[in-house]
């Protein structure tokens, strides 16, 4: 009998292999290949040394522009015109430029091009985010990149796993984000390096699959390989609604082994806050105790920009007015989320309550553009990165929370849970 | 091989947002990208900073984003080899995919101090204190990465493959 985690599942079908254990180097076969703006333009030049020209799979391509986009300088726009020409050039399927394109995380799953059982690897280190779906993804570099679009192939060392058993149910306002933020504070920022973050128990069905999204997301932030679910009916109906492809469902053996086990219960947990310049700086938010004043709200991401993130923070704002002198930038994720959100009402909300809205793009996150601060500024956002100089000046501080703290804290002027609004 | 230089040393997880600022992520050139290396944390590393010198660091050094920009700039300022005590995994490939040597050597990331000399040889996997007289041994690669470097990165070993 097999002794395998989910992900050793996976990657066991996609190199050819009965069985792989922790610590193996393995080839895999790839089902899917990413790039965006900023690291495809390295991958082309990386691939044209390789002596296969030729791409092996066009539907197996995914170039998202994204982090700078619509480009914000001249070297952003010469950065995109490079990977335009590569993708017709090599008549690349799923090329998403602007009036198309989302934030890369939020818009493949969304168009079906993500599904359980497959194994991708994109030239961003959340592309972990696609575990929500019963998927082995991680992130990689250019040359990895480079070498999965000439060979469609990846060497991987199989990664042992880690238990996360979630009970319970979450109370109201609690989201996936404080989960995360919740582990990730528990375990710390490398507490599941090179390792698998596989997540089960009963309290997942109280989990949508932007929760779960979210989730997977940000495994990257406790140093995972990456983050997955087990799939179940909610992920299922998901699959069913966007995919594109068949999907395969794996399942953890039995016996798998794991390297630890942390059982959590949703129902316990509070709306959760990360400090500078960590995301393991966690504090709950009544155990903040002063007044941090905010200069700025980004509510958007690879994390929180997609529709059930802008529903509870239009619910938050709806009738009031964002604190004088506070930015709050709202940034949905993708095209169908923008337009999702305007049919809704959430974008008239947004407006009314003194916020702006902005079209898809990753830049504030990583301090691109669309909301950089200045020396001695504070911003809570819904991002996934607070660390030093992540937003702008390296003087100025990001606090990582959920999308309904922070519509909370841009009504507040100070960071506040949604039950003190 | 070996290196030897002087040592440059730095705590937990430095990330690549200090390595290289996503501000200037734009930047195709190398040589450009590299004047920045190290910038939000040590403003005169690049100033300082000699060809073959290491740099010496604690817990996942290269943790945060997926930006082979940030091995490539180290290697671009001349640094011969980083050791820490452990390294963010996709910083890890990513060195490893572009020849740049790192070893995990928790000993040596705790007892070497900054201006340390040190000489490290990489067929053996030994690490020398040269002002100290200490030694130490750091991990040698498994055989898979060792091909990969002996090849000076991913794209020569498929290129050697075919």
């Amino acid at each position: 009998m097999s002794k395998m985690t989910m992900t050793q599942k996976i990657l066991a079908a996609h190199a050819g292999l009965p069985e792989v254990s922790a610590g193996q180097l393995i080839e895999a076969a790839l089902d899917l290949v990413l790039g965006n703006d900023i690291t495809t333009p390295v991958a082309i030049r990386e691939m044209e040394k390789i002596d296969r020209k030729e791409v092996f799979d066009r539907d197996k391509i995914a170039l998202v522009m994204d982090h700078f986009i619509p480009n914000k300088d001249i070297k952003s726009a010469e950065n995109c015109k490079c990977v335009r020409q590569f993708a017709i050039k090599h008549e690349i399927s799923h090329y998403y430029d602007v009036g198309e394109m989302g934030i890369e995380h939020a818009l493949l799953p969304e168009q079906g091009l993500t599904v359980a059982g497959d194994v991708i690897i994109g030239a961003d280190s959340h592309t972990c985010t696609y575990g929500a779906l019963g998927a082995f993804s991680t992130g990689v570099g250019s040359t990895d990149m480079a070498a999965g679009m000439a060979t469609g192939k990846a060497w991987f060392k199989v990664p042992a796993a880690i238990r996360f058993i979630l009970t319970g149910k979450p109370a109201p306002f609690i989201s996936g984000k404080d989960i995360i933020l919740h582990i990730i504070g528990m375990i710390g920022v490398d507490g599941a390096l090179y390792q698998s973050m596989e997540f089960s128990g009963d309290g997942i069905q109280y989990l949508s699959m932007d929760d779960r999204f979210t989730i997977a997301n940000m495994a990257i932030e406790a140093g995972g390989k990456n983050g997955i679910f087990p799939v179940d009916e909610k992920a299922k109906a998901y699959m069913e609604e966007h995919g594109r492809r068949p999907y395969t469902i794996y399942e953890a053996d039995a016996d798998a082994e794991y390297t630890a086990s942390y059982t959590i219960d949703l129902a316990s947990l509070k709306p959760t806050v990360a400090f500078p310049h960590l995301p393991e700086n966690t504090r709950t938010v009544d155990e903040i105790g002063e007044k941090i004043a905010v200069d700025q709200a980004v509510i958007g991401s690879c994390t929180n920009g997609r529709l059930e993130d802008l529903r509870i923070a239009a619910s938050i704002l709806k009738g009031k007015k964002v604190k004088k002198g506070l930015r709050l930038i709202i940034i949905p994720a993708t095209q169908q989320i923008y337009l999702q959100a305007m049919e809704e009402g959430l974008l008239k909300t947004f407006i009314e309550a003194g916020g702006v809205v902005s079209t898809p793009t990753c830049g504030p996150c990583l301090g691109g553009y669309m909301g950089i601060l200045a020396a001695g500024e504070r911003c809570i956002s819904t991002t996934n990165r607070n660390f030093v100089g992540r937003m702008g000046h390296v003087d100025s501080e990001v606090y990582l929370a959920s999308p309904a703290v922070a519509a909370a804290s841009a009504v507040a002027g100070y960071i506040t849970g949604p039950d003190a609004i | 091989m070996n290196a030897k230089g002087r040592a440059y040393k730095y705590g937990d997880n430095v990330d690549t947002d200090v390595i290289i600022p996503a501000r200037y992520l734009a930047i195709q050139d190398a040589k450009e990208l590299s004047e920045h290396c190290m910038e939000d944390i040590d403003k005169e590393f690049v100033n300082k900073v000699k060809k073959g010198d290491l740099i010496i660091a604690g817990k996942n050094f290269g943790c945060g984003s997926s930006r082979e920009h940030a091995p490539l700039v180290i290697k671009t300022c001349g640094v011969s080899c980083v050791i820490a005590e452990t390294f963010a995994r996709i910083f890890y490939r990513n060195a490893i995919n572009i020849g740049l040597p790192i070893i995990e050597c928790p000993e040596a990331s705790q007892d070497i101090k900054d201006g340390d000399e040190i000489e490290v040889d990489f067929d053996s996997g030994r690490i020398s204190n040269v002002t100290t007289g200490r030694s130490y041994k750091g991990q040698p690669f498994p055989a898979f990465m060792q091909k990969i470097i002996e090849n000076e990165g991913l794209v020569n070993y498929i290129n050697s493959q075919a």
